[in-house]
């Protein structure tokens, strides 16, 4: 156990690629809590895929020891947040772990939408906030630019502001001396019920899952009987420790620390995200405050190309969720893609990662249909559903009225792509709330159908402000939306895995950009294809794949038969990896293509 | 056109063509994919010796047969000594049967130097020429890397005609930038002069080929698949009503007129290959049909048959099914389709352990397809889509 008044717990928050990761590795090296040759590049991102796409997932904390410039001993308990919007609930656990919050900004980039969400974030735990300009040793940095848009845009005072080079190591040691200066100490009661935050978990195949916990009363020890007051679960603690950055066991965990615990636990399932853990024989009375179960808010099928893949999909999703409960699976079948899965995720990043690692850490060659948002159904009689695949939805007689998912969004956009942006968010359907300006740059908030953000948002964000633009969101409530499914035949053969539900304004110019786009991706085949789209048994769009027209080998002399016959059954064998609906075969490229459509 | 062989009988003389590939050009045509080769010298006398005694190695093998025709092959043959050919005529006629109506072919570029020596090779026992005229058009022959002009491929056909018994040349159309118009008056000009037979092929781009390369960097661009159809059905429209019978997909002959040797390939007959890269279709006594393939590069060749008696890189038995799909992918190209009874008699496979039976309702149905008369044929309609009904009809 620590002295509280020696412990400064901090959280670091930025804007993806303002170099938070590698401040984190910057502190680690000056404390010693790693010697040079151990450094690997951002040593907190422990997945291949975080390290690679720059995005922590997972929140990860290392306990520092440091020598303040004055001679004192403080133990710095440092907390990398996930670096998304996927993820603003994790975020906000880890920020409850913690007094502070290094506000890391990139001071060549300035004020970015993830800057501004954390802050306000970090803000709404009473943190205090020690502003970090990075990237200090570029020439395009501008300090104090950038310091007046923190003032102007985040609204907190941006004049003890650190000027750092994560890169260079430059004014590292002022990071440090500023935390043990400005930063509370953790308050708590060490003879009071043990009470303390579930901050993160994961699967670790030699211990089990592995509990990230900020104790804020009370004492957790090897062998004490905890329980999970959400969940219900109980277990008996077997190890207790911090990260320096590698595990190291201590005896206990007191008020204000950050540590892990292992219990011999087999189901990250048991261990949710915000949960207050307590122990079995003398159980604190309340939670902490602000736990919420994980709600998956974007689904979508995955399905394997093969179809011989499907056992293997099935156990790399359940290895995957062992380590990710946040993410949901349950097994669908669909005439055009065969037998496949529905999945829930966090986001459209979760979505991704969660792909990306099917396809990539077990080899997985998986298509992926449009992801969906969660809407609410009432049927006429009175009967409410949760719809979030386009093939579940009722027929229109039987709906009294459906309810789609809003956000609030924030864009930060430099002026001169301001017009794009707001044309974009107007295009889907947006409601502008406000719009002003810090500087040269504008910062919009707009109310936004989610399901419009799924589709080819990003995307589109992204070609009109040129990569400019950053967008931080966070979900809002239901509303009443004049929705319609729409459906696409293949030869008059409806394909479940490319229908969508979508607004009535939108379903028209959606379904005639759909047939355009298939008529693009599907080969010329022997026989016509006519691919429609239907809103409610009224086709609204048509197009029509001529057959083929030539394909034969002009020359064919009876040399080398073998080899004509070899390339003949390998086109079949490609063949065979397209879908077949009714007699028309589709490239799984086709379906992923249109799928991803932009509209134009 | 000449008869179907009926099935053989067990011990009665097999019928054979033979194949003969002289790997050796001038230089090398940018759309050509075929084994050639160019050198600075060839030793003709152990060429020649080479290829006797590769001879020798198939008649060992296939004692009892009677040789219908002789196909030489390239590369260039013509570029070969007429002795060369003049030996490899004899040679087989001494180890097995020659036909007396044997047909006997040489290909031959239409330059003036090699039509000088065509008499030469008629005198060896050639009696049909086949000439790469390739186009009526001199830029054309440029871009094709050809090495003659229309006016002497015109006097080298003129010659052909005098000095062989039965001659064709060959065109290939569908060439970057070629119209349907221009395709007419090239089509036209050569039925102006032809003899009974013409070999019309569409330009394909074949993989490893320098075309193939300046296709992909976008040198050229050949014409789209519409128009690549239009110029086929102009072709097949303009032979028809000169008398020209589209006997096979590219090939068509007037008043009966067909290279026989070819059509033992699309008919699935027996044939012995000589020479580097050439393949062969045998059934030695004893034996299953073989699929035969001699070394590809001249110089392993050579080495080889000088050492071992023989080129053959490989001899693969094809099992029934094999030779029933291989069977109906060179049939399926001529007109008359192929003869179910025949398919069962050659391979022994009945039609519809290797027909996928949707597939073929469906091709029937479209009409690509014919099946009756105990025919199974390509249409009309169905012959230029050939490999996609292939897909759809074979398991």
């Amino acid at each position: 156990m620590t002295d509280l008044a020696r412990i400064r717990n901090v959280a670091i928050i930025a804007h993806i690629d303002h170099g938070k990761s590698t401040l984190a590795d910057r502190l680690i090296e000056r404390c010693g809590g790693l010697q040079k040759r151990e450094m690997t590049s951002q040593v907190l991102d422990s997945m291949e895929l975080e390290r690679e796409r720059g995005i922590t997932i997972k929140a990860q904390t290392v306990r520092l020891a440091y020598r303040g410039s004055d001679g004192s001993d403080h133990v710095v308990n440092l907390v990398d947040t996930p670096g998304h919007v996927d993820f603003s609930y994790e975020v906000s656990r880890s920020l409850a772990a913690c007094e502070g919050s290094l506000l890391v900004v990139d001071a060549t980039q300035g004020v970015e939408a993830q800057t501004l969400a954390n802050a306000y974030q970090a803000v709404d735990h009473d943190h205090e906030i020690v502003p970090v300009l990075n990237k200090m040793d570029l020439a395009s940095a501008e300090p104090d630019r950038v310091k007046q848009q923190i003032e102007d845009v985040i609204g907190i005072d941006a004049s003890g502001a650190l000027e750092v080079s994560a890169k260079t190591g430059q004014g590292i040691e002022t990071v440090l001396d500023a935390l043990i200066a400005r930063l509370p100490p953790p308050a708590g009661d060490a003879d009071a019920p043990l009470t303390a935050l579930l901050v993160d978990s994961w699967y670790d195949p030699y211990l089990g899952v592995v509990i990230l916990v900020r104790v804020v009363h009370g004492r957790l020890t090897p062998r004490t009987k905890i329980r999970m007051m959400a969940s219900g679960a109980e277990h008996e603690v077997e190890r207790v420790g911090v990260f320096t950055p590698k595990k190291t066991l201590v005896d206990s965990l007191g008020p204000g620390e950050i540590g892990f615990i292992t219990a011999a636990i087999k189901d990250v399932a048991d261990c949710e995200v915000g949960d207050t853990i307590t122990a079995v024989r003398r159980p604190a009375a309340e939670a902490l405050p602000g736990f919420r179960p994980s709600v998956p808010v974007v689904f979508c099928g995955l399905f394997p190309v093969d179809s011989n893949d499907y056992e293997r999909l099935r156990e790399s999703l359940a290895k995957l969720r062992l380590n990710d409960s946040s993410f949901h699976y349950d097994a669908e079948s669909s005439p055009a893609l065969g037998f496949g899965f529905r999945c829930g995720f966090l986001g459209l990043l979760h979505l991704e990662i969660v792909q990306e690692r099917l396809e990539r850490e077990f080899g997985l060659d998986l298509v992926a249909t449009a992801p969906s948002v969660v809407y609410r159904v009432t049927l006429t009689d009175g009967q409410e559903l949760s719809l979030h695949n386009p093939a579940d939805m009722p027929d229109p007689s039987r709906i009294r009225r459906i309810d789609e998912p809003w956000i609030h969004a924030t864009i930060l956009v430099p002026d001169e792509h301001l017009g794009g942006v707001l044309a974009l968010c107007e295009e889907k359907r947006g409601e502008q709330l406000d719009l002003t300006y810090a500087g040269n740059r504008a910062m919009v908030i707009y109310r936004l159908p989610l399901n419009e953000v799924v589709f080819d948002f990003y995307d589109r964000l992204k070609s009109v402000s040129r990569g400019y633009a950053s967008f931080d969101y966070r979900l809002e409530d239901y509303l009443e939306s004049d929705l319609v499914k729409l459906a696409i035949m293949i030869n008059g053969e409806p394909v479940d895995a490319l229908a969508l539900i979508a607004h009535r304004s939108q379903a028209e110019r959606r379904g005639r950009a759909l047939c355009v786009r298939l008529k693009e991706l599907i080969p010329r085949q022997l026989f016509k294809i006519a691919i429609q789209a239907a809103i409610g048994g009224k086709i609204i769009a048509r197009e029509t794949v001529s057959p083929l027209r030539k394909d034969v080998l002009a020359k064919c002399y009876g040399g080398d038969v073998t080899r004509k016959r070899k390339l003949l059954e390998k086109q079949k064998k490609g063949k065979k990896r397209m879908r077949q609906i009714g007699n028309v075969e589709i490239p799984q490229e086709a379906f992923l293509a249109a799928l991803k459509m932009g509209e134009s | 056109m000449t008869g179907e062989p009926e099935p053989s009988s067990a011990g009665a003389q097999q019928a054979l063509a033979l194949y003969v590939h002289w790997p050796f050009c001038l230089s090398k045509c940018p759309y050509c994919d075929f084994n050639s080769h160019v050198r600075e010298s060839v030793d003709q006398a152990r060429w020649r010796g080479a290829l006797l005694r590769e001879l020798d190695h198939f008649a060992a093998l296939l004692p009892r047969a009677t040789v219908n025709s002789i196909f030489f092959g390239g590369g260039t043959p013509s570029l070969m000594p007429p002795e060369t050919a003049a030996a490899v005529i004899d040679g087989a006629a001494a180890r097995w049967t020659l036909a007396t109506d044997a047909e006997i072919t040489l290909e031959a570029n239409p330059t003036s130097t090699e039509a000088a020596r065509l008499e030469d090779f008629r005198t060896a026992g050639v009696n049909r020429v086949s000439l790469g005229v390739q186009a009526l058009d001199d830029d054309a022959l440029k871009f094709l890397g050809r090495g003659h002009d229309v006016a002497e491929a015109r006097q080298a056909v003129a010659l052909a005609q005098r000095i062989m018994p039965r001659s064709s040349f060959d065109l290939i159309y569908a060439r970057p930038g070629q119209t349907v118009g221009a395709w007419r008056d090239e089509l036209s000009e050569a039925l102006s002069f032809a003899d009974n037979h013409l070999s019309l092929y569409q330009l394909t781009i074949e993989k490893g080929t320098p075309f193939w390369r300046q296709a992909r960097d976008g040198a050229f661009a050949l014409p789209d698949d519409d128009t690549g159809r239009a110029l086929y059905d102009l072709t097949q429209e303009i032979m028809e009503a000169a008398g020209f019978a589209a006997y096979e997909v590219s090939n068509h002959g007037r008043g009966g007129d067909a290279c026989r040797h070819n059509l033992a390939y699309w008919r699935y007959d027996d044939y012995v290959g000589i020479g580097p890269g050439a393949h062969g279709r045998i059934a030695p006594a004893g034996e299953g049909r073989q699929a035969t393939r001699q070394h590809a590069a001249p110089e392993s060749w050579l080495a080889a048959v000088e050492r071992a008696g023989h080129g053959t890189a490989e001899t693969r038995s094809l099992d029934p099914d094999e030779q029933a799909r291989e069977m109906l992918m060179m049939g399926l190209r001529l007109a008359e389709g192929v003869s179910e009874a025949r398919l069962k008699g050659r391979t022994g496979c009945e039609p519809d352990r290797v027909l996928d039976r949707d597939g073929l309702t469906r091709l029937v149905e479209a009409g690509y397809l014919e099946r009756r008369d105990g025919r199974l044929r390509a249409t009309a309609a169905g012959r230029p889509l050939l490999n996609s009904l292939l897909i759809e009809l074979l398991v």
